[in-house]
């Protein structure tokens, strides 16, 4: 058993991609955690997709052990956190888990909005920080700068700072000797009922379902009779172990001390993430604060592209679910797509990541709606109805009003971009709040309907800033807003699937340009088709589909017949990945094309 | 016996050059040992017959590939297996596809002493520009001699244009149209050039570099063709497909209307209707396969096997409703097992019947004029 004195809990944080996991690689390694052959580059980032896009999605958790210079060894408790703004709920789950952070800046790309965002909730947590400048070793590295902004603009001193190259490992070992010196040990009674954390959970092919805690009073250990103090169900410990990456068995927890727990649990769902876990027999007077559970911020409804394939999906969102407990579903009819799931998520690219993990662990194809805001809608008899789906909205004449939720971002560009930025902002109904300067960039604040940065926010601030701007955001109130439904007809039959709610000044356009979007994509039939949009049963735009003039084989013999009846049926299989209005078949890229129409 | 006529197929695998837009299963060899490809087609026909119900022939057409390359005598060889194995029906149909180069012209006599009776000419245009442009090795004087030398020599004959070519207008296809008739040949095949994936042709459209005339023109010229036809006392019993008064291709109209039919030679297909289902059969494609393989097995055939009863109804629907007689009831029940009106629900009927591209009575469904010209859409609304 480690003495607490010799316990260091430490989470990294940073803005996207300042080198947050590439860090915890040579940590893994300097503490011998990992052979060399087990060992590559971003180790922790152990999801394809996270590989893949070279991001961490979920956080991660290594115990090390670390000989200081004082000749000790100490168990310094990693938490590699994800860098993305949907992510940001990891980040505070870690924080909580943690005495201190290594707040990690990119020496050539200096302090960014997350870098912000992630530092005062650190701040908030009441964390000991330890500033780490990475990637020394680019020749666009300027230490100075990188310092400077540190301390302007997030108020904390660099003067101890540790220059780094995670990448090539120099100086590596000072971070780790800098978080034994500076960041407090934890302190708690091992004598006292147990009162541990549950921080995360999540499923394991060969653990099970894994619950990760930190401990702050008492003792976890096998065969202990513990409380979940929220749902108060009761289970016995069948398991204690902890991560070094590899998962390890060990006899107990105590006080300080972060590790994973199996306990008989079947569904993650079981696991309320923040929730204190008691003894049944010793309970805690008072449970942790924990966290305030996430909320899904966007949804959209996911169909399979073949029908038939519901059943998987439905098997395949509960299992997803095992691994995220952070998205949510509920079924949903759609008279144009048939049955799914509306789906809430944390943002734009949690969205994509859960639709792309879907399709690729679970080999599904998916047909995804226009994403959707939660929209407050204040129906004249007096009751308020969040609307999670444009479908469901109910009759204008029954709504008094609606309120649409508002965000307050924090943006950092470069001066040279910092017009086309307050541009955009505007153009997105944006209000300022503030504006200032550190160096040659800008930091501003703006105010903005989430409905516009779910729509194209972020494309287009990349382009206008070619990149060179980093955003983030907090949920900022509702307010109320004069959005009307666009709805789209094919045929003069609604399709409920494209239905969507925009600002009032911006319908028309939009409705415009996804008639002609739709025209492109809808390809002849037999009959005409009638493509139209409509706000408040008034039509607002109409494209039209001619009918096929000619389609018809010229030769067809004894030898051809094989041949034309299985291009028939393969016609007839990819039918079934189109959607029928009335006659009209539709193919599913129109509705994922319709989403992403521009209509500037 | 069954009343349904039997037809035989004896596929010509080789041919001078390969035309730019032909996909068939054609091939071009500098040397051909003819003697063994007749024995070997002798074969096939040996235990082809062996294999099939004792029914006489009512038709046999030779096609390529080009068999105006065959040898009178193999051509003579093979007629005369076939009235051996199976015997003739009375008045049989023999047609043989022939190209117009004169030095197949040479052969017609031969080809009738042998026993054909009905010559099918490829002669694709009747302008010597066009025939370039299609890669074809004769020139339109040849092609009207070898149309002339048909009429005389054969009792029936047919000859073949491709319209909708690169640039060619409503005009001039017209024009073109009236002198083909003016022949007064019996029979016409009036193809719309199709892009086949793999040929030349398709290469060069998908590079831009061959551009044939947009979806509204072809519907125009496929309209006009029809009506012209029509005024000139043909019908047009089939898409592509325009005869006088009793002149249409029996061996054709077999496969379009789910008859039997038996096909000898690399590549060729035959379906069979038996007590447990619709047989089909496939040879080796690729001629060297195909030659080995009889050599070694006394056969070349790939795949014998039942169709499902879908498949059957499918491919009923995709040859049938090409005629203008459309798909019978009657022969729909015989050749598939199925009840038509059972395969075909009247809802899927009654939205095409309503806009004019389908019609019915009590004994058969049909394309109308108008769904003839879009029947891909039209055949895969009805089978759903
Ligand atoms: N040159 C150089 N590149 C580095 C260094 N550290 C990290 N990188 C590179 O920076 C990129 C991002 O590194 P990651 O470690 O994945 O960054 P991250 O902060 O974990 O990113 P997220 O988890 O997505 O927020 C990778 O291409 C790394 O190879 C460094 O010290 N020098
Ligand atoms: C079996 S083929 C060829 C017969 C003979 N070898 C010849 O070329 O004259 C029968 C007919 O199909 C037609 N044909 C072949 N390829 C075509 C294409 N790509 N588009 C339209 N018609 C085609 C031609 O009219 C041809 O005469
Ligand atoms: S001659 Fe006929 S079969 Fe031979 S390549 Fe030309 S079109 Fe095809
Ligand atoms: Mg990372």
């Amino acid at each position: 058993m480690t003495p607490q004195a010799r316990i260091r809990n430490v989470a990294i944080i940073a803005h996207v991609d300042h080198g947050k996991s590439t860090l915890a690689d040579r940590l893994i390694e300097i503490c011998g955690g990992l052979e060399a052959r087990e060992m590559r580059s971003q180790v922790l980032d152990s999801m394809d997709i996270e590989r893949e896009r070279g991001i961490t999605i979920k956080a991660q958790t290594v115990r090390l052990a670390f000989t200081a210079a004082d000749g000790e060894t100490y168990q310094i408790n990693l938490m590699d956190t994800p860098g993305h703004v949907d992510f940001g709920y990891e980040v505070s789950r870690s924080l909580a888990a943690c005495e201190g952070s290594i707040l990690v800046v990119d020496a050539s790309q200096g302090v960014e909005a997350q870098t912000l965002a992630n530092a005062y909730q650190a701040i908030a947590a009441n964390h000991e920080i330890v500033p780490v400048i990475n990637k020394v070793d680019l020749p666009a590295a300027d230490v100075e700068r990188a310092k400077q902004q540190i301390e302007e603009v997030i108020g904390l001193g660099a003067e101890d700072a540790v220059l780094i190259s995670a990448k090539t490992g120099l100086n590596v070992p000072a971070v780790l000797q800098a978080v034994v010196d500076r960041l407090p040990a934890p302190i708690g009674d091992p004598a006292a009922p147990l009162k541990a954390l549950l921080v995360d959970s999540w499923y394991d092919t060969y653990l099970g379902v894994v619950i990760l805690v930190r401990i702050f009073e008492g003792r976890i250990a096998r065969g202990l009779r513990v409380r979940l103090m929220a749902t108060g169900a009761v289970h016995e410990i069948e398991r204690v172990g902890v991560f070094t990456p590899k998962p390890l068995l060990v006899d107990g927890l105590d006080p300080g001390e972060i590790g994973f727990i199996n306990a008989g649990i079947k569904a993650v769902a079981e696991c309320r993430i923040g929730d204190t876990i008691t003894e049944e027999r010793r309970q805690a007077a008072q449970a942790l604060p924990g966290f305030k559970p996430s909320q899904p911020v966007v949804f959209c409804g996911l169909f399979p592209v073949d029908t038939s394939e519901f059943e998987n999906l439905r098997e395949s969102l509960a299992k997803l679910r095992l691994n995220d407990a952070s998205f949510h579903y509920e079924p949903e009819t759609s008279a144009a797509l048939g049955l799914g799931y509306r789906c809430g998520f944390l943002g734009l690219l949690h969205l994509e990541i859960i639709q792309e993990r879907l399709e690729r662990e679970f080999n599904l194809d998916l047909i995804a709606t226009a994403p959707s805001v939660i929209y407050r809608i204040h129906v004249r008899a007096g009751s308020v109805l969040e609307l999670h789906n444009p479908a469901d909205l109910p009759d204008p004449s029954r709504i008094e009003r609606i309120e649409e939720p508002w965000i307050k971002a924090t943006i950092l560009v470069p001066d040279t971009y910092l017009g086309s930025v307050l541009a955009l902002c505007q153009d997105k109904r944006g209000a300022q709040q503030e504006l200032s300067y550190v160096g040659d960039r800008a930091m501003v604040v703006y105010r903005l309907p989430l409905a516009e940065v779910v729509y194209d926010f972020y494309d287009r601030l990349k382009s206008v800033s070619r990149g060179y701007a980093s955003f983030d955001y907090q949920m900022d109130g509702y307010e109320e807003g004069d959005v009307v439904k666009l709805s789209i007809l094919v045929n003069a039959e609604p399709v409920d699937a494209l239905a969507m709610i925009v600002h009032r000044a911006r319908s028309e356009a939009r409705g415009r340009a996804i008639c002609v979007k739709l025209k492109d994509l809808i390809h002849r039939q037999l009959f005409k088709i009638a493509i139209q949009a409509a706000i408040g049963g008034k039509i607002i735009a109409r494209e039209t589909v001619n009918a096929l003039r000619k389609d018809v084989t010229a030769k067809c013999y004894g030898g051809d017949i094989t041949r034309k009846r299985k291009l028939l049926d393969k016609q007839k299989k990819g039918k079934k990945r189109m959607r029928a209005i009335g006659n009209v078949e539709i193919p599913q890229e129109a509705f994922l094309a319709a989403l992403k129409t521009d209509d500037r | 016996m069954s009343s349904s006529p039997l037809g035989l197929y004896v596929h010509w695998p080789f041919c001078q050059s390969k035309c730019p837009y032909c996909d068939f299963n054609s091939h071009v060899r500098e040397h051909i040992d003819e003697a063994r490809w007749r024995t070997a087609l002798l074969a096939e026909l040996d235990h082809a017959a062996a294999d099939t119900p004792d029914r006489p022939v009512a038709t046999v057409f030779f096609g390529g590939g080009t068999p105006s390359l065959m040898e009178p005598a193999t051509v003579a060889a093979v007629i005369e297996r076939i009235g051996i194995r199976w015997g003739f029906a009375s008045d049989p149909e023999i047609t043989l596809e022939a190209n117009p180069g004169s030095v197949e012209a040479g052969r017609f006599r031969g080809y009738r002493a042998a026993g054909v009776n009905r010559l099918s000419l490829g002669v694709q245009a009747l302008d010597d520009a066009a025939l370039k442009g299609l890669g074809r090795g004769h020139s339109a004087a040849e092609a009207m001699a070898a149309i002339a030398l048909a009429g005389a020599i054969f009792p029936r004959s047919s000859f073949d244009l491709i319209y909708a070519r690169p640039g060619q207008t409503p005009a001039a296809w017209a024009e073109e149209l009236d002198r083909a008739i003016a022949f007064g040949t019996g029979h016409l095949s009036l193809y719309q050039l199709t892009l086949e994936p793999g040929t030349q042709f398709h290469m060069r459209a998908e590079r831009g570099d061959l551009v044939l005339p947009d979806e509204d023109t072809q519907a125009a010229l496929f309209e006009a063709t029809e009506e012209r036809m029509t005024a000139a006392g043909f019908a047009t019993y089939e898409v592509s497909n325009h005869a006088r008064p009793g002149a249409a291709s029996r061996h054709n109209l077999i496969y379009w209307r789910s008859d039997d039919h038996l096909g000898v030679g690399p590549g060729a297909h035959g379906r069979m209707t038996t007590s447990v289902g619709r047989r089909a059969i496939a040879r080796h494609r690729a001629p060297e396969t195909w030659l080995a393989a009889v050599e070694r097995d006394g056969h070349g055939i790939k795949d014998d096997s039942l169709l499902t009863s879908d498949e059957a109804a499918t491919e009923a629907l995709l040859m049938g409703l090409r005629l203008d007689e459309g798909v019978s009831a009657e022969r729909f029940l015989r050749a598939t097992g199925q009840t038509l009106w059972d395969v075909v629900p009247a809802d899927r009927i009654e939205p095409l019947e309503i806009a004019g591209f389908i019609a019915r009575d009590e004994a058969s469904l049909r394309a109308t004029r108008a769904g003839r010209r879009v029947l891909n859409a039209v055949i895969a609304a009805l089978t759903g």
